[in-house]
Parts: structure tokens; sequence; C-alpha cells
């Protein structure tokens, strides 16, 4: 087992080392320079030339790659340049809303998908099944980005339910009030993304259930007279929620990705809608910051699920 | 053909012709018919067809005949043009465009790229995952340790970076550049169903008999998954119409003055837009779940089609 995770650990090292390089290369490539645009106009061109000089902008890339991995070691990870702020204490910022969105849509979605999964398969065939297998497969064909659209005009601005920018009102003061406008904030897409998000979670679970509806263990049962409800409840329920788990780290991944859409749709100023700006300002070092700790979170989602799956499966363990 | 098989057995030529219906009749029908009597069986599944087709053939066919460039000229005579008059039937955007016009070059574009997409990303991803679970060993772990890499990019923020790197890009280097990361998920589903069939009793016969791999791969292993591509191929093809349309919508898919259903959802970004002038964005948004929802359940008909088990219609 521990074996499993280490290999798994050492296949990763050089996973982020080549993402690194590859990112990096990337943010150099990109059109343009982060002054041009922000001085003034009448800026001196020498001027920017020290500039660009000064921050190490003519070196070999060898050379600039390894300046910032040295600082990325000291956490330090640079200037923002369009920010004039350290980038670690920008998204340090930002990533408190991002992870906290995608945290508030994923219990959200076990909330909805859990009791889901175990009628469809508890009622296989049937109509509850057949309108939850439609349910999921609808929600599952439309783009996300569609439904965020659609959402916000109809429960943002045509019913004014739920506010359409920002992360927290204006004038919230006092610890209940500042808690409370944060959840109105992530209300509506936290629900948008855990309604359109359940298919995974359902599917699996649907098909567990029903297997294990004619395994051993739930005859005996049975057969020794526990009621229906409870073989749901404690024996299929309890065995099929290990991997169910597994699904969280996946789906964090998925979320991260989303964060994008959801972020710019809502305005909400997470690390998605950060990355989105930075790309038109040419904000090399928020860009390539960015990029990498997405990579990383995607990594360590998919670690997470692939060592739980590993402890329930033994038959996908690494050799 | 009857008369000379009479002369060498004592059949006649009544029953041979009776033994022949009877072993088409019992024969396995093609694909093909087995596919068309599942589309007869589930008229909605019919209407999806029809809506498809006859939609991407209206769109393919009605871009021909709307001169882009002049489509795109602004027009301030028609701003915010209400919809349902005669010059706009869609009524027209905040420079003066018909907004229906705009649909159907966007539509063709979108589709365009979500065809182009699925056949690049597909081909690539099929081939990859063959490849990979074919040749167990070394080659499939490298290559799963790339596919590995891949899955830990995130995606749209690299497609992002890449498309603001390409100084002058069209919707051809668009799909490729989105091809580079679509193809994951048809490779894994691929090498899962390659792994399984290699270690069925004709691959071995095949390989002690001295075929070449490749045609162990392309031409024995391939056909035997055929259903599985397609089916595959159908899905992805729904998933891709969302791809490219999401990119554009964040203002990094297709370039501004090119219309696509997504930089027309776009609209929807403008507080003022989205409450009151709905008809610059939602056909478009509608647009788009429609024609994915269709797609996506013609694939669910093909995949009842492939497996015998789940098929409705009835042959014959």
């Amino acid at each position: 087992m521990w074996k499993t995770i280490l290999r798994r650990f050492l296949i990763m090292i050089p996973e982020v080392i080549i993402l690194s390089i590859l990112v990096f290369l990337l943010a150099k490539a990109m059109p343009g320079d982060p002054f041009t645009g922000s001085i003034n106009p009448k800026a001196d061109p020498a001027q920017i030339h020290h500039l660009m000089k000064i921050n190490g902008l003519y070196d070999p890339w060898y050379q600039q790659y390894w300046n910032w991995v040295v600082h990325l070691f000291h956490g330090d990870l640079g200037n923002s340049y369009q920010y004039q702020e350290p980038v670690t204490r920008l998204i340090g910022g930002r990533a408190g809303n991002t992870l906290w969105l995608a945290l508030f849509t994923m219990i959200l979605t076990y909330a909805f998908a859990l009791p889901m999964g175990v009628y469809a398969g508890r009622h296989e065939g049937k109509l509850p099944d057949t309108i939850i297998r439609v349910y999921t497969y609808v929600t599952y064909c439309i783009p996300f980005f569609v439904i965020l659209v659609i959402g916000i005009w109809i429960f943002g601005y045509v019913l004014g339910w739920f506010p359409t920018t920002g992360s927290i009102s204006s004038d919230a003061s006092g610890w209940l009030h500042t808690f409370g406008s944060r959840f109105y904030h992530i209300l509506l897409p936290g629900l948008l993304g855990a309604l359109f998000g359940t298919v995974n979670i359902v599917q699996y679970l649907r098909s567990e259930v029903i297997d294990s509806k004619h395994s051993d263990y739930v005859r005996t049962a049975r057969s020794k007279g526990v009621p229906s409800k409870d073989i749901y409840r404690h024996h299929i329920f309890r065995n099929s929620l290990l991997p169910i788990a597994a699904f969280a780290g996946y789906s964090i991944t998925g979320l991260l990705n989303g964060s994008i859409f959801t972020e710019t749709v809502f305005s909400y100023p997470g690390m998605g809608l950060l990355f989105v700006n930075s790309i038109s300002f040419r904000d090399y070092t928020v860009i390539t910051a960015l990029v990498l700790i997405y990579g990383i979170l995607n990594l360590i989602g998919t670690l997470l699920s692939d060592i739980i799956l590993s402890i329930v499966d033994p038959r996908i363990r690494i050799q | 053909m009857a008369e000379n098989f009479e002369q060498h057995s004592d059949i006649s030529a009544a029953d041979l012709a009776r033994l022949t219906q009877e072993a088409q009749a019992e024969a396995t029908p093609s694909t093909a018919k087995i596919i068309w009597s599942e589309f007869k069986a589930d008229k909605p599944a019919m209407a999806a067809l029809i809506i498809i087709v006859g939609f991407i053939l209206f769109v393919m066919i009605g871009a021909l005949f709307i001169n882009t460039p002049k489509m795109m000229e602004t027009n301030i005579m028609g701003y915010f043009n209400q919809p349902f008059t005669a010059d706009f039937w869609l009524g027209a955007d905040s420079a003066g465009r018909s907004v229906a016009k705009q649909l159907i070059v966007g539509s063709r574009n979108s589709i365009g790229i979500a065809i182009g997409l699925t056949v690049i990303s597909s081909t690539f991803g099929i081939c990859w995952g063959l490849i990979s679970g074919y040749f167990n060993g070394y080659i499939d772990w490298g290559m799963q340790r790339i596919y590995d890499f891949m899955m830990m990019l995130p995606m749209t923020m690299m497609i992002i970076v890449l498309v603001t790197i390409i100084p002058h890009y069209n919707s051809v280097t668009l799909t490729f550049i989105f091809s580079i990361f679509y193809w994951e998920g048809t490779s894994r589903l691929i090498r899962s169903r390659t792994l399984a069939e290699s270690e069925k009793d004709y691959v071995a016969a095949s390989k002690a008999s001295g075929t070449s791999h490749w045609k162990i791969i392309f031409r024995e292993i391939m056909p035997n998954i055929s259903s599985l591509i397609i089916v595959d191929c159908t899905l992805s093809f729904a998933e891709n119409i969302g791809v490219e349309t999401g990119l554009s919508y964040l203002g990094f898919g297709l370039p501004s003055q090119t219309p696509s259903l997504g930089t027309m959802i776009a609209n929807a970004n403008d507080p003022n837009n989205i409450t009151q002038y709905w008809w610059t964005w939602l056909p478009a948004a509608l647009e788009i779940i429609i024609l994915c929802l269709s797609i996506s359940y013609v694939g669910q008909v093909l995949r009842r089609a492939a497996d015998s088990s789940q098929r409705q219609g009835s042959v014959n």
C-alpha cells in the first residue's frame, strides 16, 4: 500500500518539473511586454528598456527560469506588474474565494447526488429511476457556461433573488453579516454547479447499488430480517461510500477548471477571474503562478482519488 | 449457380431458396440495419436525428448566401432593433447587425470547428488508445505517463495561453490547439477496451500465424470495437460544441469579427444586454442546448444499438 503511494509521489516530481518549465516558456512566448501598456504613453523607450533590464527580462530563458525556481522555494513568486503587489499576496487573497466556492459546490453536489443515486438504484427500471437518469443525462449534455448565463439571467436579473457580481456586499460588517453575505454570493453559482454536476456520482452509485442488491451479504441481511430501509442505509450505502468519496478528488479538478467560467459569469473575484484578467494585461508572473497552482491542485486531486481507489480495489495498484 | 448446385446435391431449387431465406433471417443483421431499426423504434431519437441533420445542412448552405464581412459592418440605423420585424427576424445587436444572420454564420463556424475537433482528436485518441492497449509493457507505461501528464494540465488555462501566443490564428489553428488537449477521454476508453480485446483468442491466433502488429491492431482489433468508436465520436461531438463556444464566450476563441455561438452568448456579459436586449444572446444559448441534447440523444441510441441486450427496435 505505502509502496503504491510512494511510487505515485515519485512520478509526480518529474511531472511538476516539466509543467513548470512548460508554463514558464509559454508565458515568456506571449507577445508584448508587461511595461509598454502600463506606464503612461509618453514614457521614454529607454526607460522601458531599463525596466526590462533590471527585471531580468533580457537574460537567457534558463537563467530566468532558474531565478524563478530559486525565488519560488523562498516563497517569492515575484511581483504582479498589473497590481504592483507580490503575487503570493495577490493569489492568497483570491484563493480563499475559489476554494470556498469549490468546497461548497462539492458538498451540495454530494447532498443532491447521494440520495438520487441510492434511490435510482433501489427502484431500478421504474419511473423514479427513469426520471433521475433523464435528469442526469440532460444536465450532463448542456455546456456548463450556458447554464451559468441562463441561471444568472433568470435568478439574478429577472427574478432578482441573488447577487450578480462580487463575493461580498460592500456594506457587510460584523462577522455574522460578513459570513451571511459571502454565503449569499456563492449560493447561486454553488447551486447551479451542484445541480448540473451530479452525473458521475449518481451513475456510479446507482450501478453500485444494483450490483450489491444481489450480493451475498445483502441476502444474508435480508434473511435475518433486517428491514429493507436499513439494508440500503447501513449495508449497501456504507459499502459504496469509499469509492464515492474517491470521486471528490476528481471533482475538485473539474470544479477548478470550471471556476474560470463560473467566476467570469458571476464576476466573482477568485483565481479564475484573476487569470482571465491577467491574460489581457500580459501579467506573466501571475499567469505562470496560477497555471502552476492549478496544475498542482489537479495533481493532488487525482492523487487523492487514486490512493482512495487503490485502497478499495487492489487490482488498480501500480506494480 | 442453382443448377450447378443441383448437379452435385439432392437439394431441390425450392428447398435451396427456402434455406437461403432462413439463413438470411437468422444471420446477424448488418450494423446499419440495426441502427436504422433502433431509430425507427424510438420516435424522439428520429426527431433528434432530423433536427441535427436538417439544422447542419441549413446553416452550412445558408451561410454560403451570407456575405460575412458585409454582415459584420456596423449599421447605426439598426441599433438594437426589436426582434420579429421584417428586416431583422431576431433583432439586431448593439452595432445594428442582424442576429439571425450572425446566428447562421456563427453556427456554421461553431459546428465546423466541433466537427474538425472531433475528427482530429478522436483519430489521435483512437490510435493512441489502440497502440497503448495492444503493446502492453514499456510502450504502454511510457504512453500512460504522457497521458497522466496531459490530464494534469489545467486545460482551459493552457488553451487560453496558447491562443494568446499565436499571433494570427483562425478557425483551423484553433481546431488544432483544441485537439492537443481533447484526446484523453477517447484514448482512455479505447485503451481499456483494447486491453480486454488483446487477451482474446483471435488475437493470439493471429499473432501465432505471424500477422504483423499493425495489421492486428488496425484490421482486426479496431473493427471489433468499431461500435464503441462510433458511440464515443458522437458523444464527444456533443461535448466539443461546448469547447469552442465556451472559449469564444470568454473571448479567447474565434476572433471577434468571426461570429460564433460563443461570442454571441458573450453579449450577455453586459448587464444591460442580458435583460433588456435578450434577443442578442438567448437564441444562441437555446440553440446550443437543443443541439447538444439532440446529438447526445442520438449517441445514446447508437450506444443502445451497439449493446444487443438494450435494443428496443426489432430488425425485420
